[in-house]
């Protein structure tokens, strides 16, 4: 199972993550060992089987009661941002004006 | 006569209930014994001694008042993956450097109602990502038996510090192994309970399908007073089980005579340590000494159970971890564009783990994949829970190694991430099936180096744990309390 330099570089865009060339190189090498290593399950006939999410029987949905409590202040949720304003959280634009 | 630091939970609790000594007495002395173990050990990212004797004078002010829990004035420490009220809380990454979390876990809350006394917040892997806590970004933990050595991960501080001797006990989490492993190779005791039997809320989340917090202590008795003040229902995480707390201390004493334990063929492999296998099947027959009953047993697909636990907990990971954008918390990096800056972000403050198993599972979830990998290991999750469920049919619990190694030096296993998550071999299979494990310490290898012996029991069959366990450990001497002197860090202090 081998895993291409350009593939890993499409999987770190789709995580978001910024990768140094060094990096895209030995991740590839490590991630191609590692899927060789996690191809065996494919020897296993799953026909039939259930797929298990959760192994523990949960019992049933979970609803608490629709009671309003406090929230958390203001000053507090922003107190770990690093930009902040008008007590909001700053962020870059995600639409680009159309030229 | 004992050092205060070096009593056990239920002894200081006498102490403290008599008037023999005082929480803030307490609280000293282990602080003392952390500021003469810490420079080798290296257990905690953060130590709070101020939070810590403020704790001790509240804790002896309600000691004083006559109606106080058991562990009310004892000195405890925290996986830095809990959240601690206005504690920093790093999950081990530069990601998460500075950041106050404004609430507190509810396993944090459940031990401050009891008055426990926080001396600090311990190391791990990042983002518990490792099993020899050498993923931290901040430092780099030592085995108080072998400084030479990891301490198992990812709970690794958690694991030292109640070993060296500055904690009487301390939280960790378990998603593959991490506190069972860590417990095996530093001579306490870590269990891992049942999934949804202690609540996650307020934990930094790795595999939500997978992660439980457990305690470590020097003695199981010690560990079971822990986990009946963590265990029980809790409604911000709905996965957590409403069903009664038995006490577990009442469990530690019982008899095991009769009861029947499955020893499976496979978790004997190549590849294991002599001193490992030598030190497991002498337990085995200690328990028949006692009055159990061995019996072979086959969990058939164990040898599935790495592959299937690397694309589900990756897959978790992928989702759970894309919350990091450093925006309300968190480390941020400039870029050009919101999504140039994300990416800088996470580039940045995540180590080469962290971003491995991101990249991992971002790929098998990905558009053509997810039946291919994802499903199929939902799949074969199925088939190894049904091996435990055919197992216990027969036996009351399992026994088995929790490590086919001893502790191993640093470096390693750093470069061959197989070769890493092979640590981890005997406890994941339990960790997909959802099943409680306790590790228990049964013996040391030639380098003084300690061996842990893993118990596994059907779901909320905790009880089976501490009373195999207690037993276990009543008849043999490999506690760490019987075992101080091997300690090789803090000498030059009282022995």
């Amino acid at each position: 199972m081998q895993m291409s330099r350009e593939e890993v570089a499409h999987v770190a865009w789709l995580a978001r993550l910024a990768l140094s060339e060094a990096e895209l190189e030995r991740y590839a090498g490590q991630l191609s060992g590692i899927l060789s290593h996690i191809v065996q399950l494919q020897e296993l006939d799953v026909t039939d089987i259930a797929p298990t999410a959760m192994a523990v029987e949960a019992g049933g949905n979970v609803v608490r009661a629709d009671v309003p409590t406090a929230s958390a202040p203001q000053d507090e949720v922003l107190a770990n941002a690093a930009d902040i304003e008008d007590g909001s959280f700053r962020v870059r634009a995600i639409l680009e004006e159309s030229a | 006569m004992s050092e205060m630091y070096e009593l056990t939970i239920e002894q200081a609790a006498i102490a403290l209930r008599v008037g023999a000594i005082s929480s803030v007495e307490l609280t000293q002395a282990v602080l003392d014994r952390l500021a003469a173990t810490e420079p080798a050990v290296a257990a905690f990212i953060e130590p709070t001694p101020e939070v810590a004797l403020a704790g001790a004078a509240a804790a002896d002010a309600r000691l004083r008042a006559g109606d106080a829990p058991l562990l009310c004035g004892i000195p405890g420490a925290l996986k830095d993956l809990i959240a601690t009220r206005g504690i920093q809380t790093t999950a081990g990454s530069q990601m998460l450097k500075g950041y106050r979390p404004i609430y507190d876990a509810h396993v944090t809350q459940r031990l401050i109602d009891a008055g426990y006394v926080l001396v600090g917040k311990t190391n791990l892997d990042e983002f518990a990502m490792g099993s020899s806590t050498e993923t931290s970004s901040y430092q780099t933990t030592r085995n108080p038996f072998c400084p030479d050595c990891v301490p198992g991960g990812s709970s690794g501080g958690s694991a030292a510090c109640v070993a060296a001797g500055s904690a009487f006990f301390s939280l960790g989490t378990d998603t593959g192994g991490s506190i069972r492993q860590p417990a095996s190779l530093c001579g306490v005791v870590g269990m891992k309970p049942t999934y949804g039997r202690v609540s996650r809320w307020g934990v930094i989340a790795m595999a939500s399908s997978l992660d439980q917090v457990g305690p470590f202590a020097r003695t199981v008795k010690d560990c079971a007073a822990v986990l009946e003040c963590l265990a029980g229902r809790d409604e911000r995480d709905a996965t957590s089980s409403s069903r009664a707390v038995p006490s577990y201390r009442e469990a530690c004493g019982r008899d095991i005579a009769g009861l029947k334990l499955g020893v499976p063929r496979e978790y004997f492999i190549d590849g294991m340590e002599p001193a490992v296998e030598q030190s497991i099947r002498a337990a085995v027959a200690q328990l028949e000494g006692l009055g159990a009953t061995a019996v072979e047993i086959s969990l058939p697909h164990t040898s599935y159970a790495l592959p299937t636990y690397y694309i589900i907990m990756p897959c978790e990971v992928s989702a759970n971890l894309a919350r990091f954008d450093g925006i309300r918390y968190g480390v941020p990096q400039p870029g050009e564009t919101m999504w140039e800056a994300y990416a800088k972000t996470r580039g940045a403050g995540f180590g080469a783990e962290v971003k491995r198993r991101i990249m991992l599972g971002t790929y098998a979830l990905s558009a053509g994949y997810h039946d291919a990998y994802y499903v199929r290991a939902q799949k074969v999750r199925t088939l190894i829970k049904q091996d435990f469920d055919q197992a216990f049919e027969q036996v009351d619990a399992i026994v088995c190694p929790a490590s086919p190694t001893t502790a191993f030096p640093f470096g390693a296993k750093m470069d061959d991430p197989i070769q890493m998550y092979l640590s981890d071999v005997f406890t994941l299979a339990a960790s997909l099936a959802g099943l409680p494990g306790l590790v228990v310490p049964c013996g040391f290898d030639a380098a003084s180096k300690p061996i842990g012996l893993q118990l596994i029991a059907p779901h909320w069959r905790e009880e089976t744990l501490f009373q195999v366990a207690h037993a276990f450990e009543q008849s043999t001497s490999w506690s760490q309390p019987q075992n101080r002197h091997r300690l090789r860090v803090g000498q030059g202090g009282a022995q």
